[in-house]
């Protein structure tokens, strides 16, 4: 209730504003695709934002996110906003490459950025140029049961020949060893970019992403062989269910391990899981002395070709890019602020162990269906999960995602 | 293999028939019991795993739970905006076009006529990209009546067919009658023939409101949020938001089929009427 | 002028009265299969410039093993979906009595029909759930161990045509209802007395009566199955790894879902599955062209 009043005065206060003057406001307009928390969140960054700025007027408008990857689509074309969210990585390739997104590299120049964003830099970055700023991502690691490890006997394993080993102990007592719900095929790229990652690196992995690396190669193959190992000890029905339906098997204690991001954290709790009984490890290391990347998908956001008012939009994304502005705004929506200068709630143990492992990480992926383009995303997923469930075709999908790459990168 | 009338037959075939109907009626509407069922489960009962008992209570609660937590009530307001204008013009149009084909003799009638019946059989898919693209144009991509413009023009051809072939079977010589006596063309339509077509008016307004009401492909192609997508497209993302919350998928999934059920119960003369047109000549 | 019109009048009405449903017939339908044609020679992803590419993507479609898989689901999609016609007029034959509240007993067979296929292919997903669905702890109870129907990939495309078969056979079992109130009582009674029963009778006395409503049955169940991709994308969006896929689904995946925006490629297949359709509806229409001008 004391939310909500607060939010109404805001709003009160905001329209007094916009009313008082509105003579001299620029108009900034902003096309986002939020959900329900994440927009209050970027709601009050806004408000913060026009408080500092009197004279400019950001006009929100929210997409439903699944609309919103065709919608950008039209809108870059046909009515472009000032600011539109996107995500990094080979995600916004398309959209440098057809010249729909202007280079923003002075920002980063004029704020220190390339400081204080350092972690997020890379993935920023296409021919060398920045092309929008990040305000937000989240770790994925393991999440476990610690009922369901006490009810097996076993430790937390340190590396992969013990997680390997504690699958056969898991079996056992009938609780599958990892758990997953590949429905919507994203969950299983999690497993494979993690063992590709331990097992090649983060070069391998980048490449492999990029195009540059047959799927028909040895490394590769050596990834397999070792997802074939825990293969057998996954969720049987995975590729039936989705990614909640599969928390709910941890939850439940059915199921052991589950390789996710932070966002599933919310979900565990809300099935009555606690600090006491869930865990977060860090994915064991497979390939000893190789050094640790991690996945951190990031969401950042841009300022298109057809932008009206760039001169407002850069002093926005400098504004979402201050320490500051990250720690309210990831403070309020449970995700880790991109720039180093900002801080972490440190009640929180899954948040405070995120930041601690991607700022000590030595590289960070964003994710295979933001690594690689869609396209061969799309193919990948779609062999993972078919790999998950009949280990032994492994040869024909290695094949088929081979063709594939020589027909999406040529 | 073609029984006797029930009549004639013994007294316990007769029973038998009679116990065997209510018997088949549910084997066949079994999914449709189920998911009725589960609507009014309260979500209690699923998470403890009752999923076919007895539910511990009926929750009608659920179906409140869904108008107020989604968008469904935006959604369906969206499928009458969009059904309902493409009942009026699409069922307009036709008059008019069956008028034509089915009145006038001239040498491109059948090659016309056999355009709109083929036409309405092509798959949605050779026409998606150029109609998105068209609506892109014309400034309609993501509005309701950008849908309903193209709704219109698709069931126009289902519609000819419907209409020319109503208009065939009345009697032609009330219109020769009236043109003897110098009755303008239009005049004939609008006051002669017009009002002999209530029937199929009303037939074809009652199938298209079902075709339009339950169109899922061309509400994905042309509309994205949730101010403008229609019920189909809504409870395929609701269902999204939902995932295991099968109480929740299954009253939306009732309240979503609501409309054309008691559509179909209400005009149940007109609209079969309407879908056998032709099958019984 | 007005005498002009006197003059033309019958020969100009139609055409006007044509007007305004054949332009926007042609703008939304006609025209659009011609550019669909058109694209289908270029690589376009909807942003940039479309370039053209020949046959290119024709090619590729022929080497492209996905486009097996959907082809190879469309045809068992059109030979399982044909079964609605016996199974429709089996059920038919089953309630063409009458008894006290027979009519009652033909709308609720028939109401599957009325629902959209979104909602059928949600009721049937919960009907196949792994773990709690029915349909899943019949199979447990019966064989001691559930099959998820919609994760094998030998069985998904059939769970899918059942689910779609439902409002189908409803469909066509209300084509054969008003089909069996035209069958001449007294020409049944005439052939029962020659001693015509069982299968001969429906074979030689009862079909050929019901065959303009065997004709509309056969058409609206090929286009229906050729058609099928509500259930599809609600039920398994082409999974589990693309095996359920039928080409109106390949298609839109490849134009314009989340993982690919390759218009030109999208337009390839379309006119694949274009080419199939107009088999069956020359078919179609080269029957009712014979029937009007045998008129």
């Amino acid at each position: 209730m004391v939310h909500l009043k607060t939010g109404a005065l805001a709003l009160t206060a905001v329209l007094l504003a916009t009313t008082a003057v509105s003579a001299q406001q620029r108009e900034l307009k902003y096309y986002g695709d939020f959900d329900p928390i994440p927009l209050a969140a970027m709601e009050a960054l806004i408000a913060d934002f026009e408080a500092a700025n009197p004279d400019i007027d950001v006009v929100f408008q929210n997409f439903d996110h699944e609309g919103y990857k065709t919608a950008i689509r039209n809108f870059l074309t046909a009515d472009s906003p000032d600011l539109a969210n996107w995500y990094a990585g080979n995600r916004m390739a398309p959209f440098v490459a057809a010249g729909q997104f202007q280079d923003v590299s002075d920002v980063w120049e004029a704020n220190g950025l390339s400081d204080s964003l350092g972690s997020a830099k890379a993935s920023m970055t296409i021919d060398g140029k920045q092309w929008g700023v990040p305000y937000t991502y989240y770790q994925w690691g393991i999440y476990f049961n610690k009922d369901a490890y006490a009810a097996a006997g076993v430790e937390v394993p340190t590396d992969w020949a013990g997680f390997v080993a504690n699958c056969e102990k898991f079996s056992e007592v009938e609780i599958d060893c990892l758990t997953t719900g590949t429905k919507a095929l994203w969950p299983g790229a999690g497993i494979f970019d993690y063992i590709n990652m331990r097992t090649n690196g983060y070069e391998f992995h980048m490449d492999l992403t990029a195009g540059k690396v047959e799927w028909t190669d040895p490394r590769v193959k050596a990834t397999f062989a070792e997802w074939a190992k825990i293969a057998p000890f996954i969720t049987s029905n995975h590729a039936a269910i989705d990614w909640q339906d599969a928390a709910a098997l941890l939850i439940q204690g059915k199921a052991a391990n589950y390789v996710m991001g932070n966002f599933a954290v919310g979900v565990f709790k809300e099935g009555g899981m606690t600090n006491d009984n869930l865990g977060f490890m860090v994915f064991p290391e497979i390939t000893p002395g190789i050094p640790r990347a991690e996945e951190a998908p990031t969401d950042t956001i841009h300022i298109p070709a057809g932008a009206k008012n760039v001169e407002d939009a850069k002093t926005f994304l400098a504004f979402v890019a201050s320490a500051d502005a990250q720690t309210k705004l990831n403070g309020a929506i449970g995700q880790l602020p991109t720039n180093k200068n900002a801080t972490v709630d440190t009640s929180d143990p899954f948040l405070s162990a995120g930041f601690e492992t991607l700022s000590t990480a030595y590289a960070l992926a964003q994710f295979f269906d933001r690594d690689a383009p869609a396209e061969m995303a799309k193919v990948g997923m779609e062999g993972f999960q078919e790999f998950m469930v009949k280990p032994d075709r492994i040869d024909a999908i290695l094949e088929r995602l081979e063709k594939a790459r020589q027909r999406i990168y040529n | 293999m073609f029984p006797r009338p029930i009549q004639q037959t013994s007294l316990t075939a007769q029973w038998m028939y009679k116990l065997a109907l209510p018997v088949a009626l549910i084997l066949w509407l079994l999914p449709l019991l189920g998911v009725a069922m589960t609507s009014v489960r309260p979500a209690m009962d699923l998470a403890q795993g009752n999923y076919f008992g007895i539910p511990s209570s009926f929750a009608f609660e659920n179906y409140l739970d869904v108008f107020r937590n989604s968008d469904i009530g935006s959604y369906m307001l969206n499928s009458f905006k969009v059904t309902i204008p493409t009942v009026i013009g699409a069922v307009a149009l036709s008059t008019m076009t069956g008028f034509a084909l089915g009145i006038y003799k001239f040498r491109s009638n059948l090659l016309v006529f056999f355009l709109f019946v083929a036409g309405n059989f092509v798959p949605f898919q050779i026409l998606m990209v150029p109609v998105r693209d068209l609506t892109l144009d014309l400034g309609m991509y993501n509005t309701w009546y950008g849908l309903a413009l193209f709704h219109i023009a698709f069931q126009t051809g289902f519609c000819t067919l419907f209409m020319r072939n109503f208009i065939k079977a009345l009697p032609f010589e009330l219109i020769e009658a009236a043109r003897v006596e110098g009755v303008a063309e239009w005049r004939i339509f609008w006051y002669i023939v017009l009002p002999l077509m209530r029937p199929a008016i009303a037939a074809l307004s009652v199938l298209i409101f079902t075709f339009i009401w339950n169109d899922f492909f061309w509400a994905t192609v042309l509309t994205t949020s949730k101010e403008t997508q229609p019920i189909t497209a809504g409870l395929s993302s609701l269902n999204g938001q939902w995932v295991a919350a099968w109480h929740l998928v299954s009253a939306g999934s009732i309240i979503a089929a609501l409309p054309p059920v008691l559509m179909f119960f209400l005009m149940q003369k007109h609209f079969i009427a309407g879908l056998t047109l032709g099958a019984v000549k | 002028m007005s005498r002009y019109w006197k003059r033309n009048q019958l020969r100009l009405a139609p055409w006007l009265f044509l007007a305004p449903g054949l332009a926007m017939f042609a703008v939304y339908v006609i025209i659009p299969i011609f550019q669909s044609l058109s694209i289908s020679f270029y690589d376009w992803d909807g942003l940039g410039e479309a370039v053209y590419i020949g046959t290119d993507n024709y090619v590729e479609l022929i080497d492209d093993e996905a486009f097996y898989i959907s082809l190879k689901n469309n045809v068992i999609w059109l030979a399982l979906y044909l079964l609605a016609v016996p199974a429709g007029l089996f059920i038919a034959i089953f309630l063409n009595q009458t008894v006290r509240g027979i009519r009652i007993y033909k709308s609720l067979f028939f109401f599957p029909f009325v629902i959209s296929q979104v909602v059928v292919g949600l009721m049937f997903s919960w009907f196949y759930a792994p773990d709690f669905g029915l349909f899943y702890k019949l199979i447990e109870l019966i064989t001691g161990q559930g099959i998820a129907i919609l994760a094998e990939e030998d069985y998904v495309t059939y769970g899918i045509i059942v689910a779609g078969l439902w409002p189908q056979i409803a469909y066509v079992m209300i084509l054969y209802l008003t089909g069996l109130n035209n069958v001449a009582p007294d020409q049944v009674e005439a052939a029962r007395l020659d001693g015509a029963k069982g299968w001969k009778m429906l074979w030689y006395v009862i079909l050929p009566q019901l065959r303009p409503a065997t004709f509309i049955a056969v058409v609206v169940t090929v286009i229906g199955a050729l058609r099928s991709f509500d259930l599809v994308s609600i039920m398994t969006d082409g999974g589990p790894w693309g095996s359920s896929r039928v080409l109106s689904f390949y298609m839109y995946e490849q134009a314009l879902s989340e993982y690919g925006f390759r218009m030109g490629y999208g337009a390839a297949i379309a006119v694949v599955l274009f080419a199939i359709m107009m088999v069956f509806i020359s078919g179609f229409i080269w029957k009712m062209w014979r029937d009007e001008t045998e008129r």
